[in-house]
């Protein structure tokens, strides 16, 4: 290959664009090649002159602090923020919508709670506390036939300390129900059925034992009946006699 | 990491760093300051707007020169650069040899760096341009392809024939400058260039 051929491929050869094999054989033919060697040379300081020269003009900082801010303003962030801000905004919406609502139940709850009380301490005031005056189970759940639209069972309590002092008619929330009246020791305790369907959601099935205005009280669902136990009573006798109800009911 | 999370921090860490050098080029392209700083603010722009359309993992160099071209050319002043193309813009020259004394050597031994300016200034955009991202920006080949769309053989005839106008342009000069030249100097332009 003559010079002619090495020369007008000198330019690529000094970008360093051929592949390695041949780079090779460009670095051996301008080692043996003083024309093309000088050649090389000349074009080399050329491109460095190009270089030095070309790298001339310098922005101001106030330049590319007005650039820095025009992408600092970033379209998609604003858009997150603008997400993130209408996110809180839902959460803290819910949020008042859930403590509204939970604070409505529980007000209802608490109201419910403190009628059975009402109910209780009015029964107990009254000169007539009972309609049905027994202490036989068998005589007083017949006197509620006919009465209320339901029909349940009383324990036996032979070897307790609880007595059945009698019942009477009630009413929680215009619904029907039976009110049976318990002595435990000087203690009376009222017991409340009614039926589950018509007071549904009033009460609070995860602390079923709760004490309202010093009464012990407990309630439960059973059978489709609400029970409700409610006295000044020990809760611990509350419990037993809720106890021996449940065991009559599932018997 | 999600393509929305990198989208704005990341557009920020891989285009400030070529802010200089783009400024340097859009300057070059323009000839003028405030043209300069208008071209490289629509880059950035137009670019932190297409982020979302560049392949990650692809040459991000390339595709902001790539915007930066664009821009300038559709920009009056551009297209009044591009409005006389020459016919043989994309023939092969072939370069004739140079000897030992030519204007490159001339221009090392005075220093005449302001002369290679302006020189560098009278060629047009397409030879400019070339020339400043292969000797400048040191950019490949195919970077150079990539950016400025067009083939690897195109680049490098192009870019054989802005060195080659160059170098005749540098010879004018030295024929029509106020300086003497040596009569070896004259001697090596005359043959070589």
């Amino acid at each position: 290959m003559d010079c002619d051929s090495w020369t007008a491929k000198l330019d690529t050869y000094l970008d360093g664009e051929f592949p390695s094999e041949e780079m090779r054989a460009f670095d051996a033919h301008v080692h043996s090649c003083s024309s093309c060697a000088a050649d090389s040379l000349a074009r080399l300081q050329m491109k460095r002159s190009v270089q030095a020269a070309g790298r001339r003009f310098t922005p101001t900082s106030n330049f590319r602090q007005r650039v820095e801010r025009s992408i600092a303003i970033k379209p998609r962030s604003s858009f997150g923020v603008r997400w993130m801000f209408a996110a809180a905004l839902s959460i803290l919406v819910v949020a008042s919508l859930l403590a509204t609502y939970l604070g409505v139940q529980r007000s209802r709850r608490g109201q419910v709670y403190g009628e059975i009380a009402d109910l209780h301490v009015a029964a107990l005031a009254s000169s007539s506390r009972v309609d049905v005056v027994s202490s036989d189970r068998h005589t007083v759940k017949p006197w509620f036939q006919g009465k209320i639209p339901f029909a349940f069972d009383l324990p036996e309590l032979q070897n307790s300390e609880f007595s059945l002092l009698g019942g009477r008619m009630t009413y929680l929330d215009q619904t029907p129900g039976a009110h049976l009246i318990y002595a435990v020791r000087k203690h009376e305790i009222s017991v409340f059925i009614f039926q589950e369907a018509t007071l549904r959601g009033k009460w609070d099935e995860r602390s079923p034992v709760t004490r309202e205005l010093s009464f012990s009280m407990e309630t439960w669902s059973q059978g489709g009946l609400r029970y409700c136990v409610v006295g000044d009573a020990a809760a611990t006798d509350i419990n037993s006699l809720a106890e021996l109800l449940k065991s009559a009911s599932s018997s | 990491m999600s393509r929305t999370d990198i989208q704005s921090d990341s557009f920020e860490d891989l285009a400030m760093p070529l802010f200089d050098q783009l400024y340097n080029f859009a300057h070059w392209l323009t000839r003028n300051r405030d043209e300069a700083e208008d071209l490289v603010q629509e880059t950035y722009v137009k670019a932190l707007r297409g982020f979302s359309s560049f392949q990650l993992g692809t040459n991000f160099r390339a595709w902001m020169y790539r915007i930066l071209r664009n821009t300038f050319l559709t920009s009056r002043t551009g297209l009044k650069a591009t409005m006389t193309v020459p016919l043989d813009l994309e023939q092969d020259g072939t370069d004739l040899p140079v000897d030992s004394v030519t204007p490159e050597t001339i221009f090392i031994e005075r220093s005449n760096t302001q002369l290679m300016r302006s020189t560098i200034d009278e060629l047009p955009v397409y030879y400019r341009e070339i020339l400043l991202l292969c000797d400048v920006e040191e950019m490949s080949y195919q970077e150079i392809s990539e950016t400025l769309s067009i083939p690897i053989g195109t680049v490098m005839s192009r870019l054989s024939r802005a060195r080659r106008t160059l170098r005749e342009r540098l010879r004018l000069q030295f024929q029509e400058g106020p300086r003497p030249l040596s009569a070896a100097v004259a001697s090596g332009i005359n043959y070589g260039l």
